[in-house]
């Protein structure tokens, strides 16, 4: 799960980071009051979206008055935003963060991920700062610094000192970083985030360090222990679809193709998409429907296979385990009879059963195609959606 | 032979009077594993599926003299489970659940490792050694006592290589399901070496995915230490960056993690490797000029 910036503000402004003082809106005329509540004379609107590359996308902005402040608020609020990070669609824009305006002296990169390789939290901090991360990790990896923590130790002052001297920060600097550095992993261990990231954190003109962008994931795995950042989605963010197959604990991802997959287990579903397109075909969605297949969950599978208007053509491979391909058979053809499917649907039962599920398919008087092997259902199902491209 | 597990190994089941470890190790005992006791706390001195149950995992091992556990806790327990287990001496443990916070498993692992505890998963079918012994939710029917070892990230494409080298006659010395975790307790290093000591494993089949990099490092170790035939497999070819594709960890971040990297690494590590999963058996055929038992080879 994502946060929004301004979400990730306040949670860093609890943890007593620096940040600006700042007031998120939902309307206009609350943006032009929010330049008067603030004070000064120049401030920066930023647009709340689940996406990265909003500067260049004009989704961030320096306003001069209150006038122009909320002239912005009136273009944006109800609008998408497309970056380079979205789809063509972009993301709705429904609140807008106002704040205070910083004199920039110098930007720094600091973030932290859980690293898969060294099963460790892992910080990386650099003077390349405000510019793409990945960029200057491919090009220049020696000016990305690491810091691991030691999940036995937890994240030690030390670390944060070191980090700051080999960024050549000097004075105060090093005790205001360490600090920050020391906060961010507390954050990081106490909210489950999967990926922090501040991206720049600046040095101001006055010396001091301000977290200017702030990016937070949150393992989904560990929702269930934090309902504060539950309360905190933002379901107008997420691909309507996939929100909707998770309320039926269906994995889906929707592609480009037009060949819908139904498929159990992640790794199979993958696997199932990947024969089809070397097969010629293309895959219109990923879709897990889970070790525990019941009709009405299939049925479920197949209205959201089929609310993509592209699919031309269903495959359903099960491997049935401990599952019975009878009784996912029964559920195939119960969902096939209840959602009117037009299309052909090709399906593949294998393991347990799996002879009684096909009997029962045939039998069914529905056109469904039945395969034999793997290769066989998606040769057949490529066929059945117009042939390879 | 085998790896990890044998018709000997005395095996617990944390959660044994929950829906699923009640399932699972019933289907564990027909399948002819030596379970030997449970743990459910509060339950301790009932009986359950045949089998005494304890409080405490320390107990249940002292009692019992277990050397394996499997854990079907829910996942906010797991971590718990574990290192209950761990503290208590058992040697080998087999986590299925699904679900299990990152943090915590950065936890379990760290303090598994320490005290030289072997952990498989979590999220993963488990492990089993045909006609021998099972500790997971595998189906054991499709199993056939042989001399394949196969290590896997996902359940129901390790389902898809056993039945095909069980249809091609060839059978497995052991599979591991490692699972589709960030963070697993073992990884598919861990594993190769092991089937690489084991004589009865002739050669192997690796199936990973997208996500992380242990498949890189799993080809850099075969480059180095493993003799025997690897053909190898990875999923997601097809799969979009940024994207979850149902495993915690099968997702291409940052550009990294692609199906396409992992095959090129394979290739450089000498690996047999296969473009389509229906291609295992036969990509076994290929690499070790073993006969296969259906017509044409196929």
């Amino acid at each position: 799960m994502n946060l929004h910036e301004y979400q990730a503000k306040q949670l860093f402004a609890e943890y007593g980071l620096p940040v600006s003082r700042s007031i998120t809106v939902n309307s206009a005329a609350d943006a032009a009051a929010a330049t008067a509540q603030l004070g000064g004379g120049r401030w920066v609107v930023k647009a709340q979206v689940h996406a990265g590359g909003r500067g260049k996308a004009g989704g961030v902005k320096l306003v001069e008055s209150a006038a122009e402040a909320e002239e912005y608020a009136r273009h944006w609020l109800g609008r998408n935003l497309v970056t380079y990070q979205t789809d063509a669609e972009g993301q709705p824009v429904h609140k807008i963060l106002i704040e205070e305006c910083v004199d920039i002296e110098s930007e720094l990169y600091l973030g932290s991920v859980i690293d898969r390789a060294s099963r460790r939290i892992v910080f990386m901090a650099s003077t390349e700062g405000g510019v793409d991360i990945e960029k200057v990790a491919r090009e220049t990896p020696e000016k990305i610094l690491r810091a691991s923590i030691d999940p036995l130790a937890g994240p030690r002052t030390f670390q944060g000192r070191e980090l700051a001297f080999q960024l050549g920060l000097t004075g105060k600097q090093v005790k205001q970083f360490t600090e920050t550095f020391l906060g961010l992993a507390r954050l990081f261990q106490d909210l489950d985030l999967s990926l922090l990231e501040i991206n720049p954190l600046v040095i101001t003109r006055q010396g001091e360090l301000n977290c200017l962008d702030g990016k937070i994931n949150i393992d989904g795995n560990a929702l269930y222990r934090q309902p504060r950042i539950r309360e905190m989605h933002d379901p107008s963010q997420d691909d309507e679809r996939e929100a909707h197959a998770a309320q039926w604990q269906l994995s889906y991802v929707a592609l480009d193709g037009n060949i819908g997959c139904m498929v159990n287990g992640a790794g199979l579903a993958m696997g199932t998409m990947d024969i089809v397109q070397l097969h010629g075909g293309s895959p219109a969605n990923f879709l897990d429907v889970g070790g525990s297949a019941t009709a009405e969950r299939v049925a479920e599978a197949f209205k959201i296979i089929l609310s993509d208007d592209k699919v031309r053509a269903v495959l359903v491979n099960i491997f049935g385990g401990i599952v019975r391909c009878d009784l996912i058979a029964d559920g195939i053809i119960q969902a096939v009879r209840e959602v009117g499917v037009t299309q052909p649907v090709v399906v593949r039962l294998e393991g347990n059963s799996a002879a009684e599920g096909r009997r029962r398919l045939a039998a069914s008087g529905l056109s469904i195609i039945a395969a034999n092997s793997l290769e066989d259902a998606a040769q057949k199902v490529v066929a059945a959606a117009g042939g390879a491209q | 032979m085998s790896v990890l597990i044998n018709a000997e190994t005395r095996v617990l089941c944390q959660g044994i009077t929950g829906s699923q470890g009640s399932f699972h190790t019933g289907q564990a005992i027909t399948y002819g594993t030596r379970i030997v006791g449970g743990v459910t706390p509060g339950k301790g001195g009932q009986t359950h599926l045949g089998v005494p149950v304890f409080d405490t995992v320390r107990e249940a091992a002292e009692q019992t003299g277990a050397d394996a556990t499997s854990i079907y806790v829910p996942a906010p327990f797991c971590l718990d489970s574990i290192l209950e287990a761990a503290a208590a001496g058992v040697r080998l443990v087999v986590c299925i659940t699904e679900g299990i916070p990152t943090l915590d498993m950065l936890l379990a692992k760290a303090s598994c490792d320490a005290a030289g505890v072997r952990l498989i998963g979590p999220n993963c079918p488990g492990v089993i050694t045909p006609g021998e012994s099972k500790i997971g939710i595998m189906p054991g029917d499709i199993h056939l006592p042989g001399k394949v070892g196969i290590v896997s990230r996902s359940g129901t494409l390790t389902y898809e290589a056993v039945r095909q080298t069980t249809d091609h006659g060839f059978g497995q010395s052991s599979c591991v399901g490692i699972g589709g975790d960030p963070i697993p307790g073992s990884s598919f290093v861990d594993i190769l070496a092991l089937f690489e000591e084991d004589p009865a494993t002739e050669a192997i089949v690796m199936i990973g995915e997208i996500g992380g990099s242990a498949e890189e490092e799993a080809a850099a170790f075969i480059a180095e230490k493993v003799s025997k035939p690897v053909v190898a497999y990875v999923a997601g070819v097809t799969a979009p960056p940024g994207k979850r594709m149902g495993h915690a960890g099968a997702i291409i971040s940052g550009g990294k993690g692609t199906a396409a990297e992992k095959f090129a690494a394979l290739e450089a590590a000498g690996v047999h490797t296969v473009r389509s999963l229906a291609d295992i058996g036969a990509g076994l055929s290929r690499a070790t000029g073993w006969q296969s038992a259906l017509a044409g080879g196929k």
